[in-house]
């Protein structure tokens, strides 16, 4: 390791104990204040949130299999796209990586021995799961059928009361949030080790840093929102509502101002994934690296600024929609920075394809597809076509799931052995990368066709002259679900029969890789020293 | 407590501790402009739409309770920063008394709230089926109602969590916690404690003083 | 509707430009795109690790010019892209003088429709081709979209307010309406077919579809406008409220000096909530009719005020 200068007396890694060793009880887990084993726990239950949503996109993807919506009456399809959306946006999308990977990658990054504020990151976790259950009893129980926008009036006139607990939850989700965000931005203000300045930085962390400062201002736009709408219905204040005198409008304008953010607090982190995966299989040190960090920041701060490129048939201003659309296409650039960068990392390097890289090479084409379909939507004229089509769920679903689920799975098998001290079997994992690539691609890009045909989205039945592209997405999403559960089944395989990990297996750089694997609950025996540059590959010798 | 036992793993020295806690506070203070901002601006949006209605509401509150409160705030900040002062000094007897009155000025912002609500919900102000105000706009004035409950509402919480953290740094204070080196608890409440004085300045305009003008 | 659809219909005015703008947003992401896959594939077999024998040295050190370089070109394409979408946005949004004014009103889960000369019909519109139509759009509870993709246009209509969309049809033929914003329970049921007829064949439809005694959808305003009493007050020998006469996208001084033009979303609100709007000269003395009529009612009052345009200065 010529990176950083460890100290050189540590005693045998074997006779420290692993972070998952100390301590065997439910209590050592359920009161730790350690960022690893809190790791953990939102690692599980992560995982089942995902499963949850997935189940509900599988029910979406078969009742869509006939045009006429037989398996599913129109009311269960609605709760059913409903549930889809709120679990995957707010219990999977948004913490995902940053909860899990985030939470145990960055003190090891920056050569800390936990977070600032070890008990709030406990506290993060248990709002979250609080959370978790109050959203899901209130859509499984209640029935809530609005969508995950919520848009007034349907959702504060023309729904059941469990709309309030949903909305509860949620809430409490968005602290949970802004605390993490909190805790990750006063960490890498404050606890980097020495010689670790802001340039030496990995850029995981930088944008862990753009997605806690976008979790922190915009989440609590979203928790005076929801409240409002919960105020709507019951004390029929017309604040949105126009049945009472409000502007239903101006609730998008609040909504989207968090939740267009959002989309990017979901996609940095993965953004931030990929750029620590491709110099490592590439060998060679990231291309342009001062651009890739800076426009991180610029689409945190431009995403704020661009909500209203979700209402341009909404009735808001033409001129406003002008203003909304040009800045749509001025976002967009700091992500063609991004995949160029990554593409010229590629150039000259010595290339191997473990998964972790087949995700991210999988990543940086289906985000790509997602980002220039962007700019079709960015587009005025053809955005009055194809919004709240089909365009516009493939368009999502491209960069979530093609980008921000590759990314997680990327991250998953870059840090499993790190994580568990177990290395998971390459070709099986290789296997689920292409067939995960393959299956989103049958399953989504018919959507594309689908939408500019006109289809609408949360249509529970359709016309039927769509029905072969809509069952050739049912299809895709069949080989999608087999090829999500593979990992589940090799991973847990792994952590009984698979090969103990040394501490570097990738032969990274970066202070994670310089400490046991499993690492053990102090993480740094002594404050690493850093005197290099990320990603410090050696050059070809001339 | 000793500083030993003060001091987190993750931390060098109790000095970077604590100034780390400090920027916590900061950022969360952020995190909370933002909230409130966003009723705020509901607040001016809704104000904007009904001037009439709102300036007629917003007369019926109670001025003189709304102005004994923003006095007894203000003296409490006082306290809290010679709280801080002291603190730095080491010297925990004079943050222990000062810090107390804090808490028992804070504790009488909360009783005077009190009392103020019960005048109200008597008054019919309680938004919901009850309602009652005699305005030209009583649509308007239910809305307004609606939001000055909430948003005072939020402050009192505020308030409460931080009468109980003020008394908690007063009972370590007494306890002879905190030196020279070892005092950002102190520091950091205060800093809460400024911030939710700072929020109430702000309700007071916003709901105390429309419609009184001549 | 044989074989696999992959282009709608296109049949508006609009629909032509439309076409090459969605043909050239794919010729230039395409283009992108084949660029990225080609650079990566290229980069990943000659740069595989198996390959040693690759030229690995002189890599390119100095960054910013290939930075700079393809940030400006992305910049620039964006920047092209986005100055005709918007022109092209623009001028969706201007409706022309001749178009005819046909009112849809959508409530869950239908859309009603009403043209000028009384027909109703619902979850259907016929229109003539080659004749611009602007659609006056509201709806009785949540939001609705108003969403023909063969016209390559859609709108969310919303409550509490008009929305107007306009288009000329120029190809004969039946072509999907579709609610575009979730609305509830039955959204995927609220739509139905916009039928393009040619002129005769349009009369002859508008003929048939006359009910007996109803009238024009301004005389059943004129009605209704009676029947309320609305001519006690604002009728000019009354002189209580101002005259309607010729208000119809006149300016109107408003109490506080302030002025407005008295469009139909104008006169909708003045009916339902007279108090917001106090025109100079008179006291609003006049009672919300909130609740005393639906909207559709309303556009029959609207169309009935619009009448008057004609019919002397205000």
């Amino acid at each position: 390791m010529t990176s950083v200068s460890v100290t050189d007396d540590l005693p045998d890694p074997s006779t420290r104990a692993s972070y998952l060793t100390n301590g065997a009880t439910l209590a050592s887990w359920l009161l730790t204040r350690d960022h690893k084993r809190i790791a953990i726990l939102y690692f599980i239950s992560i995982t089942a949130f995902f499963f949850v949503g997935g189940a509900a996109a599988a029910l979406i993807r078969i009742n869509l299999l006939t045009p006429d919506g037989t398996i599913l009456d129109a009311e269960t399809y609605n709760r059913t796209f409903t549930l889809h959306g709120v679990v995957m946006v707010w219990l999977f999308l948004v913490p995902s990586v940053p909860t899990t990977f985030g939470n145990f990658m960055l003190p090891l990054m920056l050569g800390a021995r936990d977070l600032a504020f070890p008990r709030l990151n406990l506290l993060s976790w248990y709002l979250f799961i609080a959370s978790g259950i109050i959203v899901l009893a209130g859509l499984v129980i209640g029935s809530v059928d609005t969508g995950w926008t919520f848009y007034e009036p349907l959702s504060s006139g023309y729904s059941s009361g469990a709309l309030v607990v949903v909305v509860g939850g949620i809430f409490i989700n968005g602290f949970s949030s802004i605390l993490t965000g909190l805790n990750f931005v006063v960490t890498i203000h404050r606890l980097r080790a020495p010689g670790l300045t802001w340039y030496r930085l990995p850029v995981f962390c930088w944008s862990l840093y753009s997605t806690s400062l976008i979790l922190m201002l915009a989440t609590p736009v979203l928790a005076v929102t929801l409240f409002l709408v919960a105020a709507e219905h019951f004390f029929h204040l017309g604040v949105f509502d126009p049945a009472y005198g409000g502007d239903p409008l101006l609730f998008q304008h609040m909504f989207w101002f968090y939740s267009h953010p959002a989309v990017y607090i979901m996609i940095l982190p993965g953004m931030g994934v990929i750029t620590e995966i491709i110099p490592v299989f590439a060998r060679k040190k990231i291309f342009g690296y001062k651009f890739i960090v800076w426009s991180s920041v610029a689409i945190a701060v431009i995403g704020f600024v661009v909500w209203g490129h979700h209402m341009f048939v909404a009735g808001e201003s033409i001129y406003a929609a002008m203003v909304f659309s040009f800045l749509s296409f001025v976002v967009a650039v700091p992500s063609a920075i991004k995949v160029f960068n990554w593409l010229a990392t590629l150039h000259k390097g010595t290339i191997s394809f473990d998964a972790p890289m087949l995700y991210a090479l999988g990543f940086i084409l289906l985000f790509t597809i997602g980002g220039l379909t962007g700019l079709f939507l960015a587009t005025l004229a053809y955005d009055v076509h194809a919004t709240a089509t089909y365009f516009v769920v493939a368009h999502f679903h491209y960069v979530m799931v093609g980008g921000m689920v590759s990314a997680y799975f990327a991250a998953l098998h870059y840090w499993w052995p790190k994580i568990t001290g177990r290395l998971y079997p390459e070709s099986w994992a290789r296997f689920a990368a292409v067939l995960i690539f393959f299956g989103f691609n049958v399953t989504f890009f018919p959507q594309f066709i689908l939408g500019y045909l006109g289809m609408p989205r949360r249509y529970h039945a359709y016309s039927p002259e769509l029905q072969v592209w809509n069952v050739l997405s049912s299809a895709g999403s069949s080989i999608l679900a087999v090829a999500y559960l593979l990992p589940l089944f090799y991973l847990t395989w792994s952590l009984v029969r698979g090969q103990r990990a040394p501490a570097n297996p990738w032969e990274a750089t970066g202070l994670e890789w310089t400490v046991p694997s499993p690492p053990p609950t102090e993480n740094f025996e002594r404050t690493p020293v850093v005197t290099e540059d990320p990603y410090n590959y050696p050059e070809p010798v001339e | 407590m000793t500083t030993h036992e003060a001091l987190g793993e993750q931390y060098p020295d109790l000095a970077h501790q604590g100034e780390t806690a400090e920027f916590g506070m900061w950022a969360f203070i952020a995190t909370e402009v933002l909230f409130l901002g966003g009723l705020f601006a509901a607040y001016t949006f809704y104000r904007y739409l009904h001037p009439a209605g709102v300036a007629e509401a917003a007369a019926h509150t109670k001025i003189i309770i709304g102005s004994a409160n923003t006095a007894i705030l203000l003296t409490s900040s006082f306290f809290m920063s010679w709280a801080s002062l002291a603190a730095r000094a080491g010297d925990n007897r004079v943050v222990f008394r000062v810090m107390a009155v804090a808490a028992v000025l804070g504790v009488a912002f909360v009783v005077l709230k009190g009392i103020e609500y019960t005048e109200e919900i008597g008054e019919h102000l309680w938004p919901g089926p009850s309602f009652h105000i005699e305005t030209a706009e009583p649509k308007a004035g239910e809305v307004f109602y609606f939001l000055y409950w909430l948003m005072t509402g939020i402050h009192a919480l505020h308030l409460m969590i931080g009468i109980g953290a003020v008394a908690t740094i007063a009972w370590r204070a007494r306890r002879g916690d905190f030196s020279p080196v070892y005092h950002s608890p102190v520091r950091v409440v205060s800093l809460y404690w400024h911030f939710v004085d700072v929020v109430w300045i702000f309700l007071f305009a916003l709901i105390y003083l429309p419609g009184r003008g001549p | 509707m044989n074989g696999i659809p992959f282009l709608p219909p296109s049949a508006s005015s609009i629909t032509g430009e439309f076409n090459v703008l969605a043909s050239a947003l794919l010729g230039v992401t395409g283009l992108v795109m084949i660029l990225v896959v080609w650079l990566m594939f290229r980069f990943c077999i000659h740069y595989r690790k198996s390959n040693p024998g690759a030229d690995r040295n002189h890599r390119i050190k100095k960054s910013w010019h290939w930075e700079v370089g393809w940030t400006a070109a992305s910049l620039l394409i964006f920047l092209g892209l986005y100055a005709w979408g918007a022109d092209f946005y623009l001028r969706e949004h201007h409706a022309p003088a001749d178009a005819t004014d046909v009112y849809v009103v959508g409530k869950q889960w239908m859309w009603k429709v009403e043209h000028p000369d009384g027909q109703r019909e619902i979850d259907a519109l016929h229109v003539a081709l080659d004749r611009p139509v602007r659609l006056v759009m509201t709806s009785e509870d949540v939001i609705h979209g108003f969403s023909v993709p063969a016209f390559r246009l859609k709108q969310d209509v919303v409550p509490g307010r008009y929305v107007t969309l306009w288009f000329t049809p120029d190809k004969i033929g039946k072509y999907h309406l579709y609610c575009s914003q979730f609305c509830g329970t039955a959204h995927a049921a609220m739509g139905g077919w916009v039928t393009v007829l040619d002129p005769g064949d349009f009369q002859k439809w508008l003929a048939a579809n006359t009910t007996a005694g109803a009238g024009t959808l301004a005389g059943q305003g004129g009605l209704l406008y009676r029947k309320l009493g609305c001519s006690g007050c604002h009728e000019r020998a009354a002189g209580v409220g101002p005259s309607l006469a010729g208000l119809y996208l006149h300016q109107v001084t408003l109490r506080d000096g302030g002025t407005a033009v008295a469009d139909d979303g104008f006169i909708r609100s003045a009916i339902l909530e007279p108090a917001t709007h106090p025109v100079a000269g008179f006291k609003t003395t006049m009672p919300s009719f909130a609740g005393q009529v639906d909207e559709e009612q309303v556009v029959a009052l609207v169309a009935y005020i619009k009448s008057l345009a004609g019919k002397g200065p205000p």
